[in-house]
């Protein structure tokens, strides 16, 4: 029992990774259906910025925190309005192509610029504090982890829901031209949309950076496609969706390495997903709309 | 048109007396150099160019070999297989060198085996430790393949020995990838001498080639009664592993292969955590031998950096092929091939060379103990 809840508390704070990277897929789905395949490549931006900031600016964690968060969201801005805003009427393959694209180049880049070795953080960028707590050991960084996501988390439910920005997001989701109609700047939403999105995929990729204290320039890529599963799980353009998908991907994979094996574990997640697209195409929390003609 | 025509043609003279000039004019000794010099495995390369390097710089400063200076042909091979391939191709035909150094690991030093035997040129890896390198699947020996380290049967033996009587371990725990020749190896000949040694192998967990998370498998291994953890890998995935173990609570002996020896373990790993761990390896800075600390001297003087056992097999492997060039009296591929299966107790700074019947070095391996990340003891096993 103890080594079982030991293994779900080790789930969460892979899967908490895994949710606020799916964040960012699904929003971006939500409101121009892209499916940026970049979006990986922000989590890794995001690790390298930490990096820049602990080590070479020896900034604290959460100073460093706020502005990885801030550059990442303004490169995030920066590929919309270069790479993606001139294609927005073109189709999706074309967009998507692009987004591929946009992928090697910042992962060609970082390794150009930062090396291709793997690089370290501090080891004492945070507290390394255990808790004991029944036979089970958390460690700080494993709760810095999960409170971070969920406060994120929160706060990106609250702005989508409860403010006027975010009314503005939904309403281009539903409909954009529409909503130009109704006076909303639709180009300065898909901008906040993708900054949003970049910034939590920065905070999932510093959170990673000081936990497993090892980074390099394709660490976005496995993460990044896991966490799509996640947004196309939990039904992508959904943002409960995504929470959902990330935490039951990451408990799912430490299950199977867990009780079975290391070897299953993604096969078993790329399965699920197939399973759950011939189940519920719409994914989790996807509702089966019709087509309006 | 007829232009183009002129300028090929002039072209093609211009360069047929260039490679007509290196071929029969040269002063200088090539010897090819292929290794990692960037991607994965970048740590192991780039350590052996600079021991190469070394030695070159000695050997040259002394008047050369034959003569004649030596003059390095380095290509990078990307850690990819078809690029070494690609390079020792171009190294044999091309540059025509006499000998090719690399490269660090088993892997792509088995993907230049091809060229090595169609175009007679020797290639000496100075740390492909894996058996395959100089000897194919059914047991017979590449004539051109050599090494300058120990094997990996070699190495588990020491491991499993080490774990059963310095660490008097009865159970240990293995985690290790099954996607890397290397750890496979490893992994089978420490079972089968654990096993032999009256051991047991409890658990035997794996794990996939991009994993950084490892907690999963690291809680269903805490939860046997291992007594020592066995961890057949490389420094990058070595670090977490150790990293994570700490962190969980587990206190166990961790045991490894020459792939800790690295710099890059301290800094995934992190000092407080690199206790209790113990590695096998090619070389001690900790060894009284004088040659040895005016090696470190040199190449720290060189290189800006400490000297690791791969810097210092790279160093062994150029002075063995110079030794060689030297008896043979001839730059012949051939006979520099045949010079270097007869080098009988050459002495490195990595140890007593002589060539077995396998092409593979008899030389002692060094058991090295860290405390707080740092080499604290360093114990020899002869074979």
């Amino acid at each position: 029992m103890t080594q079982f809840l030991q293994q779900i508390v080790n789930g969460l704070s892979l899967g908490s990774i895994y949710a606020l990277i799916a964040l960012g897929y699904t929003m971006v789905y939500g409101i121009i259906k892209l499916i940026n395949f970049a979006h990986g490549d922000m989590y890794m931006l995001g690790a390298y910025f930490g990096f820049i900031a602990i080590t070479i600016l020896k900034l604290d964690f959460l100073p460093s925190l706020v502005i990885t968060m801030t550059a990442t969201a303004i490169i995030g801005i920066m590929i919309e309005r270069i790479a993606y805003r001139p294609l927005r009427h073109s189709t999706r393959v074309v967009a998507l192509i692009t987004a591929i694209g946009v992928s090697f180049l910042l992962q060609n880049s970082v390794a150009k610029i930062m090396g291709v070795s793997i690089k370290g953080f501090p080891m004492d960028t945070l507290p390394t504090q255990t808790w004991h707590i029944f036979g089970i050991v958390i460690t700080l960084k494993q709760l810095i982890i999960l409170v971070t996501a969920v406060v994120l988390m929160v706060l990106l439910t609250v702005i989508v829901q409860k403010t006027k920005v975010g009314r503005a997001m939904r309403a281009v989701a539903v409909d954009a031209d529409a909503a130009r109609l109704m006076g909303i700047n639709v180009d300065n939403i898909i901008s906040l949309t993708f900054a949003i999105g970049s910034a939590l995929a920065a905070a999932a990729g510093i959170l990673v950076g000081v936990y497993y204290n090892s980074i390099d320039p394709l660490m976005g890529i496995a993460p990044g496609l896991k966490a799509f599963v996640a947004a196309v799980f939990g039904g992508i353009g959904i943002i409960p969706g995504a929470m959902i998908g990330g935490f039951t991907i990451g408990i799912t994979e430490v299950l199977i390495s867990g009780y079975w094996s290391s070897m299953f574990k993604d096969a078993i997640v790329y399965g699920l997903l197939i399973f759950v697209l011939l189940v519920k195409p719409s994914g989790l929390l996807g509702k089966n709309r019709k087509e309006k003609v | 048109m007829k232009k183009l025509l002129v300028v090929l043609a002039s072209l093609v003279v211009v360069l047929s007396s260039l490679t007509a000039c290196t071929s029969t004019g040269s002063k200088t000794i090539k010897i090819g150099v292929n290794l990692e010099l960037s991607g994965d495995y970048l740590i192991y390369g780039t350590p052996e160019k600079w021991g190469i390097q070394l030695a070159v710089n000695e050997i040259n400063a002394a008047g050369g070999i034959l003569g004649k200076q030596i003059e390095l042909v380095i290509y990078d091979n990307k850690s990819n297989a078809t690029e070494a391939y690609n390079n020792a191709l171009k190294l044999a035909t091309e540059d025509e060198v006499v000998a090719i150094l690399g490269a660090a690991t088993s892997g792509l030093t088995v993907a230049q085996q091809p060229v090595a035997s169609q175009y007679k040129v020797a290639i000496v890896t100075p740390s492909g430790s894996n058996a395959l390198v100089t000897v194919a699947e059914d047991a017979s020996v590449f004539d051109w393949m050599f090494r300058t380290c120990f094997i990996d049967p070699f190495q588990g033996v020491v491991l499993a020995n080490f774990a059963s009587t310095e660490i008097g371990a009865t159970k240990a725990a293995v985690l290790g990838a099954t996607g890397s020749d290397y750890a496979v190896a490893l992994n089978e000949i420490f079972t089968t001498q654990f096993t032999a040694n009256g051991g047991t192998v409890v658990a035997s967990e794996s794990y996939t080639d991009d994993q950084t998370d490892f907690s999963a498998v690291l809680t269903t291994l805490m939860a046997t009664d291992a007594e020592v953890l066995y961890v057949p890998a490389y420094a990058d995935t070595a670090g977490l592993i150790i990293k994570q173990a700490r962190e969980l609570g587990w206190n166990v002996p961790i045991v490894g292969p020459d792939g800790f020896d690295s710099a890059s373990l301290l800094t995934t790993a992190g000092a407080a955590n690199l206790n209790n761990v113990f590695f096998s390896t090619h070389y001690t800075a900790l060894d009284e031998n004088p040659a040895v600390a005016e090696f470190i001297t040199n190449y720290k003087a060189l290189a800006k950096e400490e000297p690791m056992a791969l810097s210092a097999l790279g160093y062994d492997a150029m002075y063995l092929v110079a030794n060689a060039i030297t008896a043979a009296n001839s730059t012949d591929t051939t006979k520099v091939r045949d010079a270097i299966l007869a080098t009988s107790n050459f002495t490195g700074v990595t140890g007593s060379i002589t060539f077995d019947a396998k092409h593979n070095p008899v030389k002692s391996a060094v058991v090295i103990e860290l405390v707080e990340g740092v080499y604290a003891k360093a114990t020899r096993v002869n074979p």
